[in-house]
Formats: C-alpha cells, sequence, structure tokens
C-alpha cells in the first residue's frame, strides 16, 4: 500500500500509542473514536479499541454519569489489547477529565476543552476548584484549546447557529489528532461527505470543524510537532477492521452457508448483543430470516421450531436473556435438535452493568439448567475470533444436534481489532444429510443413534413416511438389547437412567472433534497461564512482559470449555503452577480444579473493563517468586 | 405441480400411541373430529406440524400420525411461529389448554396473532388446571374454589375471543366438545383461513370440573342457550328460534325476543368486519357459561400474513442485490492489503 509521507519534516515516528477520547454521552466520542479507528486501520495500522459508555442513553449532561469514551491502541507492531492508560487525553469537559484523569500517567499529553471550563460546568462535575488553574494538571503535557469557540467561529459563515454548531467540536477533536498522528485525511472527508448527505448544514459544519482542528495543529504552534505511527508488518493478506459483534453475524452467515441451512436468527433487543440481531436483518439477499420476538424465551423456542424444520436455528443475548432462556434450552437438549444460544457477556447479576464486560456466565453456560443437561460451549478470544467461534458453534450444534452456547462478551462484541480477512473457500463442509428413509426395517425411529458422534437422525417435515412426535418429556431410547428408540414417551427408570447418560456421553465425545490445547510453551517455564474469552489480549500482553524481562512462562487459551480438549488435564500436570485470570470470581478455575485436581489460582478482576498488561504481569511475577 | 389423488383416511392421521386422557375426557371428541376433518382436507400427514406446550390438551401431538413437538408450557405459539416462518409450505396447528395459552403463554399467544403467523390455535377451554390436579385457571369464574383457592378465587377471568379479538386476531371462532359435527365445520373454516386462526373448544374436564359448561351445552338447554352464528344471517336461537340478537342505541348487541323487534330488527352476522368492534361485543354477549352464548366463527378477515411478508422481504432483497456474497461483504468498506 502506499504510504503518506508527511509533508512536516519533524515528524517524530512512535512504535505505538494510546489515545483516549473522552467527554460527554452527548459529544460524539464513540463517533470519532470510530472514525479515528477506521482511518488507522485503512493506514495499516495494528489496532485494538475500548470503547466505554454509560447505560443510560443520556445521563445528565456534563456529570461524572454521564461519561463517554474511547481508547484506540495503534501500532506499527501486532498488538493484543487496547492498552493499559492511554498516553493521550482529549477530555471535553470538566466531568471527561476527572473521571479519565487516574489512567493517565504523569508525563502524558492532556487536551482538553477550554471552554467548557465554567463554574457551572464544574459545579455539575462536582469540582471546587478548575483543575486549569490550580496547578493539579502540571504532571502532565497540558493544552487548553478553545475547542468549542473555534468550531463556532468556523461554522459561522455556514449559516450554521451557534447552538448547533457547538456540536461539531468532536469533530474538531479529531481533526487535531488526525494532525497529530498524521492520518491520512481524504478518506474521512469522504466518509463525512457520504454520512451527511442529506443534511447539508450538518455536513458543511463537520467538515468545517474537522479542518479547523488540523489547521488549528499545523498553525497554532502550541504542539511543537506532529508524530506518525507507521504501518504494522502484518501476515500477508487482506485485511479490514472489525467489531466482535459484526464477526458473530458474519460467521453465523459463513455457517449457514456452508451447512447448506437457512439461517433464522431469533432475537430480542438487549445490550450489548442487539447490533447481531441488527446486522443479520440486513442480510435477506443470503435467505437470513431475523425474527424480533416478543420475549427472550419466545425468541429460543422461535429458533427451536425453526431448527425442526430443518434451518439453523439460531438466538443471541446477553445474560438476562440467558436466564430467560434456560428452559428452553433444556428443551433443545431433550429434542437433540442443533441451536446455538449466542451470549454476549455483560456485568451482572440482574441487570448489572448492561454496558460494560464481564465473563461470568461461564457457570451459567454449564450448569444454568436443572436436570442432568450438559451442552458444548465454544467462547471466542478476540473480536475477529468471534466469526470463527461463531462458525465452530454451529458445526458442532449441526454435526451432534445439540444445542451450543457461545460465549462473547461486551468488550469483544464492541472491540475492533484489524482482521485478515478469511478464505471462505477454504472453510470446511459441515453440511449433514436429513434422514430421508425409514431407518429400521419400515419404521422411523428418531432415537436410534449414529455409533459414532450419538446423534439421532434430523427427519423434517414434508419428509413422507419418517413423521414423528419429540418432546420435553423423557424418550424411549435405545435400550441395551438394542431395541427401542422410537422416541415415545417413556418413563421407564431404567431407560432414563441410560438416556442422561448417553446425552452426557454424546457431549463429552465432542473432546475427539476438537483440536488439542495450544501450548505457547517456553523452556524452563513453570507457570501456565490459562485463560478464556476475552481475556486473551490481556493474558498475551502480561506474557509478553514477562518473556521481555528474560522470564520464561508458558500460556494457553481455551476455546472449547464443554467439553475440554482431551488433552487439557496432561497440559495442566506439566506446570508446576497453574494461573487463571478470569473476569469473575473464579468459574474457569474451579472447573480445572475439579476436573482434573490441578491446583489451579485463580486471578480475577469484576470491574467491567479488560485486565491491564501491568496487572497481568504483576500477578504472573508473583507466581514465579 | 401435479396433484396427485389423496384418498386418505382417519387411520391415516392416528399414531401408534394408546390415547391416556382421563375416560370420559372432553378430549377425546376434539381428537375425534380432528382426525376425521383432516382427511378432507387434502392434506398429508408428513405436511402437518402439530406443536403443544404443556397440559392435557398438550398431549394431542403424541396421538397424531403427523410431526409434532410437545414442547414447553405456554411456548407453543412462538415455537410454531419458527416453524412456520421457516417452511410456509407446512399446515401447523397449535393445541394447548386455557393455562398454556392464557395464563404462562399469553404472551406469545397475544403476539402470534398480532403477527398473524400462518398458525391454526387451538385453545380447549375447561376452566381449571388438569394435569397438575385441579387449580383455577384465567377462565375460571370469580369465587371458584379448587385446591389452590379453598375459600373461592378473587381472580376475575379472562375471556379468551375478547383477548384473541383485542390482540388483533384475523380469524376467530368458538365451537364445544360435544358437537363433532360443529367442532368438524369449524376446523374446515379454519383451515382455510390464512394467517393467525383462534379457535376456543368449550371442553369438559369430568374429573376436576364436571359439567362446567353445562349450563349451556346439556341437550335440554342446548338451543335456548348456544347462539350459532352464520355469516350474512340474522342471529336468531331458542328452541322456536323466538330468541335474537339486536343492537342498542349504543351499538352493543343484546339478546332480545323476536316478537319485540321483529325478524328485522335483528343483527345480520358479518364475520367479515373489517372493524373488530361488533365481534368484540359479541364475544361479550355472555359473561359465563349460564347466559345466552354465541358459537361459530366471530372473525374471518384478511391480513398480510407473517411468514409470506417475511418471505416477500427475503424475495425482494435477493432480487435487488441478488443472491449473498459473503467474501463481497467480508471486504466491503475500507479494506487494505499486506503484502
Amino acid at each position: 500500500m502506499t504510504v503518506e509521507t508527511p509533508s512536516d519534516p519533524r515528524v517524530e515516528t512512535l512504535d505505538r500509542v494510546v489515545i483516549r477520547f473522552a467527554g460527554d454521552s452527548g459529544d460524539g466520542m464513540q463517533l470519532v473514536g470510530d472514525r479515528f479507528t477506521e482511518l488507522s486501520a485503512a493506514f495499516g495500522n495494528d489496532l485494538a479499541t475500548l470503547p466505554n459508555y454509560p447505560a443510560e442513553i443520556r445521563a445528565p449532561a456534563g456529570t461524572i454519569a454521564g461519561v463517554s469514551s474511547f481508547q484506540v491502541h495503534i501500532s506499527d507492531h501486532d498488538i493484543v489489547t487496547p492498552g493499559d492508560g492511554p498516553n493521550v487525553l482529549i477530555a471535553m469537559n470538566p466531568a471527561a477529565l476527572q473521571a479519565n484523569l487516574s489512567d493517565l500517567a504523569p508525563g502524558s499529553t492532556l487536551i482538553v476543552n477550554g471552554d467548557s471550563f465554567a463554574q457551572r460546568d464544574l459545579d455539575k462535575a462536582g469540582l471546587t476548584q478548575n483543575p486549569l488553574e490550580d496547578h493539579s494538571l502540571d504532571a502532565y503535557n497540558l493544552y487548553v484549546v478553545p475547542m468549542t469557540s473555534i468550531t463556532v467561529e468556523a461554522t459561522k459563515d455556514l449559516g450554521v447557529r451557534p447552538r448547533d454548531a457547538e456540536r461539531s467540536k468532536n469533530f474538531f477533536a479529531l481533526g487535531l489528532l488526525c494532525w497529530m498522528y498524521t492520518r491520512p485525511v481524504a478518506p474521512l472527508i469522504e466518509w463525512i461527505e457520504s454520512r451527511f448527505k442529506d443534511k447539508e448544514q450538518v455536513l458543511a459544519a463537520n467538515l468545517a470543524a474537522f479542518k479547523a482542528g488540523r489547521n488549528f495543529g499545523e498553525t497554532a504552534e502550541l504542539f511543537d510537532h506532529p508524530y506518525e505511527v507507521r504501518p504494522a508488518t502484518l501476515r500477508p493478506g487482506n485485511y479490514r477492521n472489525i467489531i466482535g459483534n459484526l464477526a458473530t453475524a458474519y460467521g453465523l452467515i459463513a455457517a449457514s452457508q456452508k451447512a447448506n441451512l437457512p439461517l433464522v436468527y431469533a432475537s430480542y433487543p438487549i445490550t450489548p448483543a442487539s447490533d447481531i440481531l441488527h446486522e443479520l436483518s440486513k442480510h435477506k439477499n443470503f435467505g437470513v430470516k431475523t425474527l424480533q420476538a416478543e420475549d427472550e424465551i419466545a425468541a429460543a423456542a422461535m429458533a427451536i421450531g425453526a431448527s425442526f424444520t430443518g434451518a439453523l436455528g439460531i438466538t443471541g443475548t446477553s445474560g438476562p436473556g440467558v436466564d430467560l432462556k434456560s428452559e428452553a434450552m433444556g428443551l433443545a437438549v431433550s429434542l437433540e435438535l442443533p441451536l446455538v444460544l449466542v451470549d454476549v457477556q455483560r456485568g451482572g447479576p440482574s441487570t448489572g452493568l448492561p454496558t460494560k464486560t464481564e465473563q461470568a456466565d461461564l457457570m451459567l453456560a454449564m450448569y444454568g439448567r436443572h436436570g442432568e443437561c450438559p451442552l458444548p460451549i465454544v467462547a471466542a478470544k478476540t473480536p475477529s475470533h468471534c466469526f470463527d467461534a461463531a462458525f465452530e458453534a454451529c458445526r458442532l450444534a449441526i454435526k451432534y444436534r445439540t444445542p451450543v452456547m457461545l460465549l462473547t462478551d461486551g468488550y469483544l462484541a464492541n472491540g475492533a481489532e484489524p482482521w485478515l480477512l478469511p478464505d471462505l473457500d477454504a472453510l470446511p463442509d459441515i453440511s449433514v444429510a436429513f434422514a430421508t428413509e425409514p431407518n429400521a426395517g419400515t419404521e422411523f425411529l428418531p432415537y436410534l443413534r449414529d455409533p459414532e458422534t450419538l446423534a439421532r437422525p434430523w427427519a423434517i417435515p414434508g419428509t413422507a413416511g419418517l413423521q414423528h412426535r419429540i418432546g420435553g418429556i423423557e424418550k424411549e431410547g435405545i435400550g441395551l438389547d438394542g431395541e427401542g428408540g422410537s422416541g415415545n414417551i417413556s418413563y421407564s427408570p431404567e431407560n432414563h437412567d441410560r438416556m442422561v447418560r448417553l446425552r452426557a456421553e454424546k457431549v463429552a465425545r465432542i473432546a475427539h472433534d476438537i483440536p488439542g490445547v495450544e501450548v505457547d510453551h517456553e523452556d524452563g517455564a513453570q507457570v501456565l497461564v490459562l485463560g478464556w474469552g476475552s481475556t486473551w489480549g490481556s493474558i498475551q500482553a502480561g506474557v509478553r512482559r514477562i518473556r521481555a524481562r528474560g522470564l520464561p512462562v508458558a500460556s494457553a487459551h481455551l476455546v472449547h470449555l464443554n467439553p475440554f480438549p482431551a488433552d487439557l488435564g496432561d497440559v495442566l500436570r506439566r506446570y508446576p503452577k497453574v494461573l487463571v485470570p478470569e473476569m469473575n470470581l473464579g468459574q474457569l478455575s474451579r472447573l480445572v480444579r475439579a476436573e482434573y485436581l490441578v491446583d489451579a489460582v485463580s486471578f480475577t478482576k469484576v470491574q467491567g473493563v479488560p485486565f491491564r498488561a501491568a496487572e497481568m504481569e504483576a500477578k504472573i511475577l508473583e507466581m514465579m517468586a | 405441480m401435479t396433484t396427485e389423488p389423496i384418498a386418505l383416511t382417519r387411520k391415516d392421521f392416528e399414531s401408534d400411541q394408546e390415547v391416556r386422557w382421563c375416560p370420559g375426557c372432553g378430549d377425546y371428541g376434539i381428537l375425534a373430529a380432528i382426525q376425521f376433518v383432516l382427511p378432507e382436507l387434502a392434506v398429508k400427514p408428513e405436511e402437518m406440524v402439530f406443536v403443544s406446550g404443556i397440559g392435557c390438551a398438550a398431549r394431542l401431538p403424541y396421538y397424531m400420525n403427523t410431526y409434532g413437538v410437545h414442547s414447553i408450557h405456554g411456548r407453543a405459539p412462538a415455537l410454531a411461529t419458527g416453524v412456520a416462518m421457516t417452511r410456509p409450505d407446512l399446515h401447523v396447528w397449535v393445541i394447548g389448554g386455557d393455562g398454556d395459552m392464557l395464563s404462562i403463554g399469553g404472551d406469545h399467544l397475544s403476539h402470534a396473532l398480532r403477527r398473524n403467523v400462518n398458525l391454526k390455535i387451538v385453545m380447549l377451554n375447561n376452566q381449571i388446571y388438569g394435569l397438575t390436579k385441579g387449580q383455577y385457571s384465567p377462565t375460571s369464574e370469580v369465587g371458584k374454589v379448587t385446591k389452590s383457592t379453598p375459600f373461592g378465587s378473587v381472580d376475575f377471568p379472562f375471556n379468551p375471543l375478547s383477548v384473541a379479538l383485542g390482540a388483533e386476531a384475523s380469524f376467530v371462532a368458538r365451537t364445544h366438545d360435544m358437537d363433532r359435527k360443529h367442532m368438524m365445520e369449524t376446523f374446515r373454516r379454519m383451515h382455510a383461513h390464512r394467517g393467525a386462526a383462534f379457535v376456543e373448544i368449550f371442553q369438559n374436564c369430568n374429573v376436576f370440573n364436571d359439567g362446567a359448561f353445562g349450563g349451556l351445552l346439556k341437550k335440554d338447554v342446548r338451543a335456548d342457550m348456544l347462539i350459532e352464528l352464520r355469516h350474512g344471517e340474522r342471529i336468531r336461537f331458542g328452541t322456536d328460534g323466538q330468541l335474537g340478537v339486536a343492537v342498542n342505541e349504543f351499538g352493543e348487541p343484546h339478546v332480545v325476543a323476536v316478537a319485540d323487534v321483529g325478524d328485522e330488527g335483528l343483527l345480520v352476522h358479518d364475520e367479515r368486519r373489517a372493524d373488530p368492534t361488533l365481534a368484540f361485543a359479541l364475544s361479550r354477549l355472555s359473561t359465563g357459561p349460564h347466559m345466552p352464548t354465541p358459537i361459530g366463527v366471530f372473525r374471518d378477515v384478511d391480513r398480510p400474513v407473517y411468514d409470506a411478508e417475511v418471505q416477500r422481504q427475503l424475495v425482494a432483497a435477493s432480487e435487488r442485490s441478488g443472491p449473498g456474497d459473503l467474501a463481497k461483504i467480508l471486504a466491503s468498506g475500507p479494506t487494505w492489503s499486506v503484502d
């Protein structure tokens, strides 16, 4: 690709930078964060993002509760996290400054909108003194920029009313940052022109504000010189920027195509899962049917109904929705039909922290249903990996005729990273044949299983001669004498015992159909860091820091949580110490302790944000001591 | 498409499972009426799906030699919605009781009706919880003494047809388990309707609520207590046709003596009225099985059908954008290549 050569000879090259845009939730911080990310992605940087916004659509303006922020980490090399703290903080008001300052290391750059530090702004943020005047910010490279007034001035001639003009100040901030980090601006100007094409004045105002921001950087002589972060040398191939929810939606479509089954996605709106529904509802020309159900339970039931008729039934939600769907998941386990439940985990219990991330639904996925009710669990580790994990969840559901839980979380759902576009032709064929003929003489036995996978035949309505009735009541399976399998109601004690064990065995056998644990081992490593889900980036960052100190450490990350890979026990026993970092109170650690009798040490954090690399490093060091 | 001659009989729709309702249960007659009428409807057993929730009535799918799902309590209309929207070629019947459909599943029933999903929803109303052995249901009358209401229920009951009409149902009818002919005719009409159809069947639970509808259905009172609605005809009933239904100055139907108003003073039943107000008012003519009560088709109107609309959007999208190309979608928006 061609890289714009910065015109300014004073440009200083950085290998990475972490930038955080922070403002009121009405200030458009997510929007400019997104834009900066897209520009950097198209420029070829590696990147990771961390959006952070309040659950309220509009908390009182100017208050700490209403602060919204977007952190983006860009680099010229492979990175795995959005960064611990920002190198540059843009604070649009005192509340944003107050809420984010503790993450900013001394010596870092702080850019504030000087126009929003009047007494009433300070009052709303609960400040008694003006931090711009009381020397409390002396440790930072502070730049006070009158963003609002310059924006109003720059848009004055466009006939924009001052109150409306003020709303473009986020584009001023974006323009300034684009100058500071020598971002190519053409794509952004094109984006503004296309996005606001129906609102002439808004378009003109945003464009003017953006240009004013850039010009301010160049001419104000406030900033000494701009920086650049060169494109990263990633694996060769075609890249795009992707967020987790989008990757999940695409993974489901890919699975539907490779399974040759129509996709039916039934869901009820819930943060942070709704974007999967939004995305899938756009792709009707793929034969994708989406259904916004009346509630979470209905969504699960609808997906089961779709699977019964020979579609790939999917339902998606977050923790509170999983609670509601648990009875339907039990039905799917009993019916032995393909189904995928996507759980985009968020902070709990109850409504908890709807917009913040957590990975505390693992036990819920494992055990959150009455009776012996096992189902496979797949977890995504990065935003782009949501594509692979969604595909894998569908593969297992279809092949084994079982509901599968796919765990992602709020951080993955909204976090972005560059994605090496997959070769779709290389994805495996995951189609299965429907039953078309009687399987026992002239009879059709819906619970006569495949001897290897233990999956039962999938006979769909419309198939003559294979009519059958299935339900949630215990069904007659194949007996020890080889008789049975009718699926008719059976209250026989022996039959129930056998069916409970068969359903468990069916899930357990999947261990032979998934890859072994991939261990990133180093000679001499005494500590294995074992993770799952979105902690992958934090764990990698921590491990890299340890290795940078010349110390050996091993790591492994689980994608399959039920069943575990067949060799997990052997892997764990190879290391004197096992550390399990999780954004919960130790759920995987309990599972591996129970399963393998290893003294795994739990390391936990439930603050709604990912572990920092420094925290991870410190904990691993402590384990090594 | 060639149509094969179908000569099916009741037997073709019977499964090999022993029917296990209590002896004397009204469900037997309902099952028989369904199995009698299906061969007439030129529907193949493999094209039919019976979906149910939980309850005595919900066992019905096991007795049908069709495809069937006995699902979870209350959720049958939702599960059936998944079936119907995926496969508009199927005939999907939903069977449930008053507790299943109006209590735990009231939500799903009303949403299936408002969406106008192509479902034939048959609610067996016996005004009691039978499978759990005799608690009051959402259609039990106030004051009902049951195991869970030893001092009488203080809950005001639902009027199932009013609920269905309030939920924008495009087809609403009522029949009862003592009249196979009327049941079969109601099922024929229900089957012919494209969209969501709701049929309430007065059903006797001879164990926990015996004779609940006796005031209407006993042979000697039936003529004076059941008002058979017939499209395009004046609403008239009674042993000698001496009674009828007229509308008062407020537009409310009420029972009158024909002698008082004359034949021309009676309301002409119009099940195809776009406005559901009259049908709703007729559904409230009686407040319980102690007053003359209409049966038959209350409402039968055409409305866009959910599964057809879903399909239409799919076809339109394919015509607009061609078949889906995932590689193209993945590569849409800014991409860059690394050499």
